[in-house]
C-alpha cells in the first residue's frame, strides 16, 4: 500500500519528471516521511491552475516584448505582488522562521537588512530603470557605452548570480519535498526543473509572472493563517508570548539581544550592504521593472512590494516567536522525541511543524504546497533572466549585433531556458550534500560588487566609460568571488582547510569599493575619442531617464 | 530627431525644476532611509545592549523590536510618500516638458 502510495506520488505531482527520471523512485523514499497527500493535493491543484495559465500564456506570447517583459502590460499591483513573489523564497519563509527560532532577535535584523534595499531601490532606481530599460539591466549599462563588451561583462556577473541562486534554491527544493512530499531528492530536482522548463519556455514572462502572483497569494495567505492560530494561543498578546519565550529558550534573556550573528561590526555591516545593495542587483528582480508600463506603474510596484515583505517579514518574526513555544516544547517535533535535540527535518522545518502543530496536516499540506510553489516560482524568474542575458544580451546584441530576427532571438532564448534547467537539475544533484548556506550570500554579494555599481553609475555618472565600467564589473565580480572563497565559509567549511584567508564571511563591504573604485579610475585615465563620445552621449540619456521620453513603451495586445 | 527633442527638453526651465525638486526629494528621503538604517547597524555592531533593554519596567517590548518595528512601518510609509507626489506633482510636470517640446517641434 505504502508501495503504492509512494508510486502515484511521483506520478500524480509530475508524470514527466518520474518518466524522465526513470530511476525507482521508490526505494530509499521509504526512509522518508510518510506521503503528505494533502500537500500533494493542493500542490497539483496549483500545477494545473498555473499549466492553465502557461496554455493561456502562450497564446500570448509571440514578440520578444512578450516573452522578456510580458509586453510591459502588467499593472503596478500585480508586478508589486509577482516583485514579492520573487523575493520571498522558501528561504525565507523557512530560514528566517528558523532563524528567530535559534536566534531570537538577530533573525529580526536580519530582516530589516533585507527589506531596507526597497526604499533605496524607488527613490534612486525605479524611475530610471524603467526609462531607459527595454528587457534586461544591461540595456542601461550599454545604453551608450560599448554595447558588445558592455553586455557580455553584464551577461557573465547576471549568469554567475543566477547560478548560485539556482543552486541555493535547487538544494532546498530536493531536500524540502523529500521531506515533505517523502519523494526521492533526484526526481524532486527533475520535477522543478522540468516544471520550470514548461512554464518559461511556452509562457514566458507572462506564465512567470502570474505564477509568480499566485505564489505569492498563497504565500501570504499561509503565513498569515499559521501567525493567527499561533498567536491566538498566547491571547495575541506579545507581552504574554515574549514571557514564556523568554523563560524556555536556551538563550534566556539574551533571546531578545542582538547575539553572535552580527557579532563584530565589520560583518555587521557588510551585510547591510551586501542585502541591501545586492536587492538593487539581481537580474531577476530587475527584470520586473521592465513588465510594467511606465515609470508610474514601476514606482508603484516597490510600493506594493514593499508593503507585502514588510508585512510578511513580521509575520514570519511572530511564526518564529511562537515556533520556540509551540514546536521547541513538543517532543512530538523531536528526533527521539527529546526536546531541545535535533528537529526532525533539521532546522529549517520550524515553520512546517509550527503549522501541523496549530492546524494539523490539512495546514501542513497546504504550507508543504506553498513552499514548494515557491521554489518553482523563483526558480523559474531566475531561469527567465538567466536566458535573457544569453538570448538578448549574448546572442542578439553581442554575436548579432542586432541583426537576429524576434523569432530566432525568441528561439535562442527558449534553447537557453532549456539549457538553463537542465544546468539547475545538474547543480542541484552535484550539491546534493554540499552545505549551501553561503550560496544565497555569495549571489547577493556578486549582485552588490558587479551588477550594483556599473548600473548606478551608468545613471547617475556622467564621466563612466566603456573602460571605467569593465575594470568596475570585473573587478567587483573577481573580488567577490574571491573574497567568499578564502572565507570561512567556503574555504573552511567546504574545502576543508584549517584556517580562513580572508577573516570575515560577508563580502560586501570589501568588493563594492573595489568595483567602485576601479570604475573611477579607469573611466578617469580613459582619454579615448570613444570616452568622449561616451561621456557627450551622458546629457541625451539623462533626459532621458528623467522624463522617460522615448522609453519603451507596452506593446499592444 | 529625439536628439533635438532631449535638447529643446533640457532647455526647458521647467526640466531644470523637475530634475532639481525631485532629486532634492529623492535623495532626501534616501539620506533618512540610509542614516536611520545604518545608524542602528552601529548600534547593533557597537552598543548591542542598549536595544535588549525594556520600553518601560516590566514590559517584555525591548528597544530594539520597537525600533525596528517602526522603521518597517516608516520606511514604507516614505515610499508611499515618494509615489504619491513622484505620480502626481512630478508626473505632470513631465508631461507638460514633453508637450512643450512636442509643440516646438511642429
Amino acid at each position: 500500500m505504502r508501495r503504492l502510495a509512494q508510486l502515484s506520488t511521483a506520478l500524480g505531482l509530475l508524470a514527466v519528471a518520474a518518466m524522465a527520471y526513470a530511476g525507482p523512485p521508490v526505494e530509499g523514499a521509504l526512509e522518508k516521511q510518510a506521503t503528505n497527500w494533502h500537500a500533494i493535493i493542493m500542490f497539483c491543484i496549483f500545477v494545473t491552475m498555473t499549466m492553465g495559465i502557461t496554455y493561456w500564456a502562450a497564446s500570448r506570447t509571440k514578440s520578444t516584448a512578450d516573452f522578456y517583459t510580458a509586453g510591459g502590460g502588467i499593472t503596478g499591483f500585480q508586478n508589486g505582488l509577482a516583485i514579492a513573489g520573487d523575493y520571498m523564497s522558501a528561504a525565507t519563509l523557512l530560514g528566517l522562521t528558523a532563524m528567530v527560532y535559534t536566534q531570537g532577535y538577530d533573525g529580526y535584523i536580519y530582516m530589516l537588512a533585507f527589506f531596507a534595499g526597497w526604499p533605496i531601490i524607488l527613490f534612486l532606481m525605479a524611475e530610471r530603470l524603467r526609462n531607459l530599460g527595454k528587457f534586461t539591466f544591461s540595456d542601461i549599462t550599454a545604453y551608450r557605452l560599448d554595447q558588445g563588451k558592455v553586455r557580455t561583462m553584464a551577461a557573465i556577473s547576471s549568469l554567475t548570480v543566477v547560478c548560485f541562486y539556482l543552486i541555493a534554491q535547487m538544494v532546498g527544493a530536493g531536500q524540502l519535498i523529500k521531506l515533505l512530499f517523502g519523494l526521492e531528492y533526484n526526481v524532486a530536482i527533475f520535477a522543478v526543473g522540468l516544471l520550470m522548463m514548461v512554464y518559461v519556455t511556452f509562457g514566458g514572462m507572462v506564465a512567470t509572472t502570474w505564477v509568480q502572483i499566485i505564489k505569492a497569494c498563497m504565500l501570504l495567505a499561509g503565513g498569515t493563517l499559521v501567525m493567527f492560530l499561533a498567536f491566538s494561543e498566547f491571547g495575541f498578546s506579545f507581552q504574554t508570548l515574549l514571557e514564556k519565550a523568554t523563560a524556555v529558550h536556551k538563550l534566556k534573556d539574551k533571546l531578545m539581544y542582538p547575539g553572535s550573528l552580527l557579532a563584530d561590526p565589520v560583518t555587521a555591516i557588510s551585510l547591510g550592504l551586501g542585502l541591501m545593495f545586492g536587492t538593487a542587483g539581481l537580474p531577476h528582480i530587475l527584470m520586473r521593472f521592465f513588465t510594467v508600463t511606465d515609470a508610474k506603474e514601476a514606482r508603484k510596484s516597490v510600493l506594493y512590494a514593499s508593503g507585502f515583505v514588510a508585512y510578511f517579514f513580521n509575520v514570519i518574526f511572530l511564526m518564529g516567536l511562537c515556533g520556540i513555544l509551540i514546536v521547541g516544547q513538543n517532543p512530538d517535533f523531536f528526533e527521539g522525541g527529546t526536546v531541545g535535540g535535533k528537529l526532525i527535518g533539521g532546522g529549517n522545518m520550524v515553520a512546517m511543524h509550527l503549522a501541523k502543530a496549530v492546524g494539523g496536516n490539512m495546514l501542513l499540506g497546504f504550507l508543504a504546497a506553498v513552499a514548494f510553489a515557491t521554489i518553482l516560482a523563483v526558480v523559474s524568474g531566475l531561469a527567465l533572466a538567466g536566458a535573457s542575458a544569453i538570448s538578448h544580451d549574448l546572442y542578439a546584441r553581442v554575436i548579432k549585433k542586432g541583426t537576429a530576427s524576434e523569432a530566432a532571438e525568441i528561439r535562442v532564448s527558449k534553447i537557453a531556458t532549456i539549457c538553463l534547467g537542465f544546468v539547475a537539475i545538474i547543480l542541484g544533484i552535484l550539491f546534493e550534500k554540499q552545505n549551501i548556506a553561503f550560496m544565497v550570500g555569495l549571489a547577493f554579494g556578486v549582485a552588490a560588487a558587479a551588477n550594483f555599481p556599473v548600473l548606478i553609475l551608468s545613471m547617475y555618472w556622467k564621466g563612466l566609460t566603456t573602460r571605467g565600467a569593465l575594470f568596475g564589473g570585473y573587478g567587483g565580480l573577481i573580488s567577490a568571488v574571491l573574497f567568499v572563497l578564502f572565507s570561512k565559509s567556503v574555504w573552511v567549511d567546504v574545502l576543508h582547510n584549517a584556517a580562513p584567508l580572508f577573516p570575515y564571511t560577508q563580502p560586501a563591504l570589501f568588493a563594492m569599493p573595489v568595483a567602485f573604485l576601479l570604475a573611477y579610475i579607469f573611466s578617469k585615465t580613459d582619454s579615448s575619442v570613444r570616452a568622449g563620445q561616451e561621456i557627450e552621449a551622458f546629457e541625451d540619456q539623462y533626459v532621458r531617464a528623467q522624463t522617460g521620453y522615448g522609453a519603451a513603451s507596452a506593446s499592444n495586445h | 530627431m529625439s536628439s533635438a527633442m532631449y535638447e529643446r527638453m533640457r532647455a526647458n526651465p521647467k526640466f531644470q525644476e523637475l530634475v532639481s525638486k525631485r532629486g532634492r526629494f529623492a535623495w532626501t528621503l534616501a539620506f533618512v532611509v540610509l542614516a536611520m538604517f545604518y545608524g542602528f547597524v552601529m548600534v547593533v555592531a557597537f552598543n548591542p545592549t542598549a536595544l535588549g533593554q525594556p520600553v518601560a519596567e516590566g514590559s517584555m517590548l525591548t528597544v530594539g523590536v520597537a525600533v525596528e518595528l517602526f522603521m518597517f512601518i516608516f520606511f514604507w510609509s516614505l515610499t508611499a510618500v515618494y509615489v504619491k507626489r513622484a505620480n502626481s506633482e512630478f508626473d505632470a510636470l513631465t508631461q507638460e516638458i514633453v508637450k512643450e517640446a512636442w509643440k516646438e517641434n511642429k
